[in-house]
């Protein structure tokens, strides 16, 4: 047991699973949720560098998330397919499983700089200001997807499980389950590597006191653009996976619902708290399929208690009622989440025996 | 050259004129004192020279260059460190980590060292976090370096922000009030501690100070402002006597009967 116990252990967990998918052992089922669970631990230890470590009120992080989807999913389609709107395809299909990354990180850098309309106001504008300037961001960018009729307007974006297919016709093994893993570990370990370095631990200083760290010499415009274009940027990315996972994105689907997910996730994992991101992404991911099952089992014992009337079938909306439910009780219970601003390690000091960031 | 050159200093809030024409020269090492009474302007003088505020007019001249317009940081690292009125430590980490923060402007490395733990990042943290430990050590914090500013008596705060300040190398150190709210044993330190950092390090300080027996107990020149005038400046001898002074901090005699 030595601290590379716990890197280790998650390669080895990677491949466990990667193999698993392999021979198929875990149905598709279960490897779409396990990459749901990936891509929202991108989300919310992302978003929690602005609203954690900063101390911003950032709520428009699905808008990042759809710069990046859309962005990844064009330049793979256009590059990898023969499309109407985009032509015929100029690279062999054999390239994806080299380029399809790199595509991926063009969509985080994309969104990185559509991240520049939240992280340019943030200059002179704080708190409740700069959230309304957060949904205002939001609301641009999914006003823009959805008037770009090239892109499929309100209709939609599809065609990437082509792309997804001609990785698997090329080498047989799961590459969405690879390349998940391999993005989400890289954005959790970049992070606390940023966040534990004196460059990023400015961003901390600037949450705690900005006049002071302004004056003890860190550019505090610089740092909130490092912050918010990294949040942004990584939530690109987890939007090129999510666009990739699903084959198929629309607009609407990166709304404030969406936005409003990210926010439940790092509140429900404690503000400033990477490893209460992490496990709260995991929480979030597996109640929400959990609700899949548990609203039809709560639908038939209210039916056979005679509560709900014959007509009335509780449906699968209600989720939509119960993940903000969760918000307000956890708000009212525990207001800091469940790790508060503490990592696992502090609250668990023999971990730290087992990894080492530096 | 001089050191800081600061003439026809002058800055408006809307109608309210907060300093109006204000110089002053430092030709290096000085020890100056800055009082007047409440609302005279003094900490304007700070923020102006700090960079918070940009002036209505004049120049602030530091080390040849002109300095005003400049962004705070900008004008810390140039040589200028301040501490506040009221402590403004970042209280939820530790003394040592605010003091390695305080070397941000001078990090020598980038995000990408920071991400994939290059050479260079390595050797930089090292030489921030030996370097921070010489302050702590100095300034007799070592013990409290782990503890959080929030946690550690007030004078010990005191003490940890000038630490702070200090870290940064500047030439000149501006102290706004260093002794508010500090008890009469805690003055007496504090009075030893800025009269041993003048003469332990090649650094000009100008301080703000209500408390009168540790402007004449430090200062070699005192300047003295009300409502954002100059109306007085001299040894504290001279001060202590002069009767504008008396008059702004006592008031007129009355001399209608």
């Amino acid at each position: 047991m030595s601290r590379a116990t716990a890197p280790l252990l998650t390669i080895l967990g990677l491949t466990t699973v990667i193999l698993l998918a392999q021979w198929e052992v875990i149905d598709s089922y279960v490897q779409t949720v396990l990459m749901f669970i990936g891509v929202n631990i991108i989300l919310s230890t992302s978003l929690n560098i602005v609203n954690g470590a900063m101390g911003e009120f950032a709520c428009g992080h699905a808008g990042f998330m759809a710069v990046g989807a859309y962005v990844s999913s064009i330049l793979n389609i256009m590059l990898f397919t023969n499309d109407k709107n985009f032509g015929w395809e100029l690279l062999p299909p054999e390239m994806t499983i080299v380029l399809f990354p790199i595509t991926l990180l063009i969509g985080g850098i994309a969104a990185a700089i559509a991240g520049l309309l939240v992280a340019i106001p943030s200059f002179k504008t704080r708190d409740d200001y700069l959230a309304i300037i957060t949904i205002a961001a939001n609301y641009i960018i999914i006003s823009t997807l959805i008037n770009i009729e090239s892109i499929g307007g309100p209709r939609g974006f599809m065609g990437m499980k082509k792309i997804v297919f001609a990785m698997q016709d090329t080498l047989n093994i799961p590459w969405m389950i690879l390349w998940v893993g391999v993005f989400t570990t890289l954005t959790v370990a970049a992070i606390r590597r940023l966040m534990s370095s004196t460059l990023g631990k400015a961003i901390i200083a600037i949450k705690q006191d900005e006049v002071a760290a302004e004056i003890m010499s860190i550019n505090t415009n610089r740092m909130k653009l490092v912050a918010f274009m990294f949040s942004s940027g990584l939530a690109g990315i987890a939007g090129g996976l999510f666009a990739h996972i699903l084959g198929y994105i629309n607009p609407n689907s990166f709304g404030i619902l969406k936005s409003t997910e990210c926010l439940v996730m790092v509140y429900l994992g404690g503000m400033g708290s990477l490893s209460g991101a992490v496990l709260s992404a995991f929480i979030f991911t597996l109640l929400l399929e959990a609700l899949r099952f548990l609203i039809p089992a709560i639908d038939t014992v209210l039916h056979w208690v005679h509560l709900l009337p014959a007509g009335y079938e509780l449906s699968q909306v209600w989720k939509w009622v119960l993940i903000p439910l969760l918000l307000i009780l956890l708000m009212q219970f525990r207001p800091e989440g469940i790790m508060g601003n503490r990592e696992l390690s502090d609250v668990f000091p023999r971990l730290k025996r087992y990894f080492s960031f530096s | 050259m001089p050191l800081l050159q600061i003439s026809g200093l002058t800055q408006h809030f809307g109608g309210l004129c907060a300093l109006s024409d204000f110089s002053i020269t430092f030709e290096g090492r000085e020890l100056m004192g800055l009082i007047g009474p409440n609302g005279a302007g003094k900490t304007t003088v700070f923020n102006l020279v700090s960079g918070f505020y940009t002036p209505s007019a004049g120049e602030i001249i530091f080390k040849g260059e002109r300095i005003n317009g400049l962004r705070p940081h900008a004008i810390t690292l140039r040589g200028i460190a301040r501490t506040f009125q009221n402590i403004r430590l970042w209280h939820d980490m530790t003394v040592l980590e605010n003091i390695q923060l305080a070397q941000h402007g001078t990090l020598g490395y980038g995000l990408w060292d920071a991400f994939a733990r290059t050479g260079r990042y390595r050797r930089r943290e090292a030489a921030i976090t030996a370097w921070s430990w010489e302050v702590l050590e100095a300034l007799n914090l070592r013990e409290v370096a782990h503890e959080r500013p929030r946690n550690l008596p007030y004078g010990v705060q005191r003490r940890v922000e000038i630490a702070r300040a200090l870290s940064t190398r500047p030439s000149l150190l501006l102290l706004d009030e260093p002794a508010a709210g500090l008890s009469s044993a805690d003055v007496r330190h504090l009075i030893e501690l800025i009269r041993w950092i003048h003469t332990e390090f090649p650094i000009t300080i100008w301080m703000i100070e209500h408390q009168m027996d540790v402007v004449m107990n430090l200062c070699s020149w005192i300047k003295v402002i009300d409502f954002g005038v100059t109306i007085a400046e001299g040894t504290p001898k001279q001060i202590q006597s002069h009767p504008d002074v008396i008059k702004a901090y006592l008031g007129d005699e009355v001399l209608a009967c």
